[in-house]
């Protein structure tokens, strides 16, 4: 059976690991080599980097920091954050990114996913929709309204070829009181491809919530950089719960 | 010395992973393109992400389908073939029209059909692997351990014989083949943790007698 996936997030921001709250008030949390050497010996399901000051700083990826990180991480490894064109994903696909992460270029610029697909395979593409209470998907780390609601949004994502959708909520970020359950059981429901359901995380309960109302994979950072939990503990909760696990 | 192994670069990405986790299971890999670098393998592997198509092009552009032919087929040379690697195994893959593949493995490639609610496509997560029976490959690896995969495609072997594990996902589908020293996985060794560097390693050392 096919399990849950239970993915810390990284974010990235100048020299270190960064959390916030909302997108926003972000502070140091630790070095990316060393997390990502934590989270290998822990074995956990899948890793998820998302360098979030590049399309701010109109940058591409730090492909030399990415390139570090992969070749420690035994594990999947999506990456993200300023990826802005073809060039960009195949470049980091070639130092040891198994997926990549479109956010704001995807809705700016779809016919970067179709490209990307049709180039790399759906399996490796994975879009991010950033969503505010609601289901209104907002781009460019959160700072600018697109207008257009997440299930239409997703909708076109998985048409151009998104083989995945990470799902994030912009108020819920950092606030730890749990996800935005209505978005991601619309968004679940309406396309046929995995979705990663990101922001909210503060106990295990809010990542049993999210796989019970759609979601197929849960992101988290808060609940294992500020709490005591571990992914482990989290996956021994939902295995109780009922939910496939891996050991 | 571990055994030399060829990764084969034919354009589909990926390679460093391949290669990193072949380095962590004891092998001396080395990237390649060229079809004449691979007369110095011990072993192949031929990873790979993306479509078949572009993939077997790709392999015809630049000779390494016949190079990989002769190595393998003519010389012996065990090959292990991951993801995409495995499914150009087949005679034929069904990704966007048909298109002939390697035909070392006699079946079709074809799309993951969910039955049953709940499945999605592409496949993408950690899935159990049952053994089909005992194989070198799988050695010192618990049956039904749980292996990454991401792929949308799938192998459907003519020979039940080539089956060397299933998964039980829309329906059940071949996750790992094997014809005497050819060997295809569809998950994701280099992703999988300690049991697929194990696996890995199985395949570095069956029958390996040192240089």
């Amino acid at each position: 059976m096919l399990k849950v996936r239970v993915i810390p997030t990284l974010l990235h921001k100048g020299f270190g690991l960064v959390k916030g709250v909302r997108f926003d008030s972000r502070r140091a949390v630790g070095s990316p080599m060393q997390a990502v050497k934590v989270y290998n010996l822990r074995e956990v399901d899948e890793l998820v980097f998302l360098d979030v000051a590049a399309t701010a700083e109109g940058r591409g990826p730090d492909l030399e920091l990415v390139d570090e990180l992969a070749d420690e991480c035994f594990m999947p490894l999506a990456v993200g954050g300023g990826v802005a064109d073809v060039a960009d994903v195949r470049a980091l696909l070639e130092v040891g990114a198994d997926k990549v992460v479109i956010g704001t270029a995807a809705v700016e610029r779809p016919e970067v996913v179709e490209e990307a697909s049709g180039r790399f395979g759906a399996q490796c593409v994975v879009v991010s929709v950033d969503t505010r209470r609601g289901g209104e998907v907002w781009v460019r780390s959160g700072t600018v309204p697109t207008g257009r609601d997440a299930v239409e949004v997703a909708r076109e994502m998985v048409g151009r070829g998104a083989g995945e959708i990470l799902l994030q909520s912009i108020d819920d970020d950092g606030v730890m009181a749990g996800y935005d359950l209505e978005t991601i059981a619309r968004v679940s429901a309406a396309v046929p491809v995995p979705v990663i359901a990101s922001g909210g995380a503060g106990e295990p309960a809010h990542l049993a919530a999210a796989l019970e109302h759609g979601a197929d994979a849960v992101a988290a950072a808060s609940i294992f950089h500020f709490t005591e939990k571990t992914p482990m503990e989290v996956k021994e909760y939902l295995r109780g719960r009922g939910h496939p696990v891996r050991a | 010395m571990g055994p030399r192994v060829a990764v084969v670069d034919y354009g589909m990405c990926n390679l460093d992973s391949v290669r990193r986790a072949l380095e962590e299971a004891g092998g001396r890999p080395f990237v390649t393109g060229d079809p004449g670098e691979l007369d110095a393998a011990d072993r192949i592997v031929l990873p790979g992400v993306g479509a078949f198509a572009d993939a077997v092009r790709n392999l015809r552009d630049r000779g390494l389908d016949d190079a990989l032919r002769k190595q393998v087929l003519d010389d012996g040379v065990p090959f292990l073939g991951v993801c995409l690697g495995m499914q150009l195994l087949a005679t034929a893959g069904h990704e966007g029209g048909r298109t002939d593949g390697l035909g070392w493995v006699a079946g079709e490639v074809v799309r993951l059909e969910p039955t049953g609610a709940g499945e999605r496509v592409p496949h993408v997560g950690w899935n159990e692997v049952h053994a089909s029976g005992a194989s070198p490959l799988f050695e010192g690896i618990p049956d039904r351990t749980d292996f990454y995969f991401v792929h949308s495609f799938h192998l459907r072997c003519d020979d039940g014989g080539d089956v060397l594990a299933t998964t039980p996902y829309c329906g059940s589908f071949t996750s790992a083949v094997a014809r005497g020293h050819v060997f295809g996985v569809q998950f994701h060794p280099e992703k999988s943790q300690r049991h697929g560097i194990r696996l890995l390693r199985n395949f570095l050392n069956a029958g390996w007698a040192g240089c």
